[in-house]
């Protein structure tokens, strides 16, 4: 497994997941720098993205769409906040209408992206999303409880403990 | 309602009742005794005066605690007999809990298909882990 870690701070409402690649910095870079590559990871299976503007400029904006099995065509798009290559990035966004108006009702979020060497020729890749407000958490957490209370209480110190969870 | 994960794509899910108040909840788990009392209160044992007693601070500081937690749906009291115990209410942990899962399993699919892509780009002297 490449995930080296995963935190959650409930305070701060984030969640940090670090991965380490056996890539230079340049390349891990490259993965949200190239379109091509970005629209390649960014969706799942289902949904793949495609990126239709794409410049990395504090004040630019990215913008995509997915096509999804039956055709759909949900859009989103990244405003970027700051970038200092191939080392950090800043990104805040949402979803967008068909013509890449951004969606005001729907939830935005903010992504930090950092890229660090840890050995020549293996990087590491921190990435922090800041869960988007509270509307957006609502909608997320918005799942019924099916689950037994067996298992819930299994469940319980994970979010108990401020946990790292090395894997 | 619907949930907004992968982009913008809807995994639409119907509620039935209002969520807890998000905020509240991760705000009253972002304290160290607060998430003490929340673990004992899942046994459902001890009054108010029972759960003062663990903590070194005064009963009316703890009291606040409890009244913050209760506010963030995270416990409630209840009578049992003539006695009032608290209790944690276990699905509005499980709710917190469920999103921070559905966060970390999109990032670990994505960056599983990093490595993909940057297995298939690899140029000469790269090596990748796939």
């Amino acid at each position: 497994m490449t995930v080296t870690a995963v935190r959650t701070d409930p305070q701060r409402l984030t969640l940090t997941i670090e991965a380490e690649f056996a890539a230079s910095v340049e390349r891990v870079w490259q993965l949200w720098a190239d379109p091509r590559q970005l629209e390649r990871w960014w969706g799942p299976p289902t949904y793949p993205a495609t990126v239709t503007k794409h410049d990395l400029w504090p004040g630019s904006r990215i913008e995509y769409h997915m096509t999804g099995p039956t055709g759909d065509q949900p859009h989103g798009y990244w405003d970027v906040l700051a970038v200092e290559p191939p080392h950090r990035l800043l990104l805040r966004g949402g979803c967008a209408s068909d013509d890449g108006t951004p969606d005001t009702d729907m939830p935005i979020s903010t992504l930090r992206v950092g890229i660090a060497e840890v050995a020549p020729g293996r990087t590491r890749m921190t990435i922090e999303t800041l869960f988007p407000n509270t509307a957006a958490l609502e909608h997320a957490l918005a799942m019924g409880t099916d689950q037994g209370q067996s298992q819930a209480v299994s469940q319980i110190d994970a979010i108990l403990a401020e946990e790292t969870i090395q894997r | 309602m619907l949930i907004q994960l992968y982009g913008c794509i809807s995994m639409g899910v119907s509620v039935p009742i209002a969520p807890p108040d998000v905020d509240r909840v991760f705000a009253a788990l972002a304290d160290h005794t607060r998430r003490d009392i929340v673990r004992r209160a899942i046994s459902a044992e001890e009054g108010v005066l029972e759960l003062a007693g663990h903590y070194p601070m005064s009963f009316a500081a703890v009291q606040k605690h409890i009244a913050v937690l209760e506010r963030a749906g995270l416990i409630t009291k209840q009578r049992v007999g003539r006695r009032k115990v608290v209790r944690t209410n276990l699905e509005t942990l499980i709710l917190a809990r469920r999103l921070l899962d559905q966060y970390e399993e999109l990032w670990r699919a994505r960056i599983d298909r990093m490595n993909q892509v940057l297995a298939e780009t690899a140029g000469a002297g790269d090596t990748v882990e796939t």
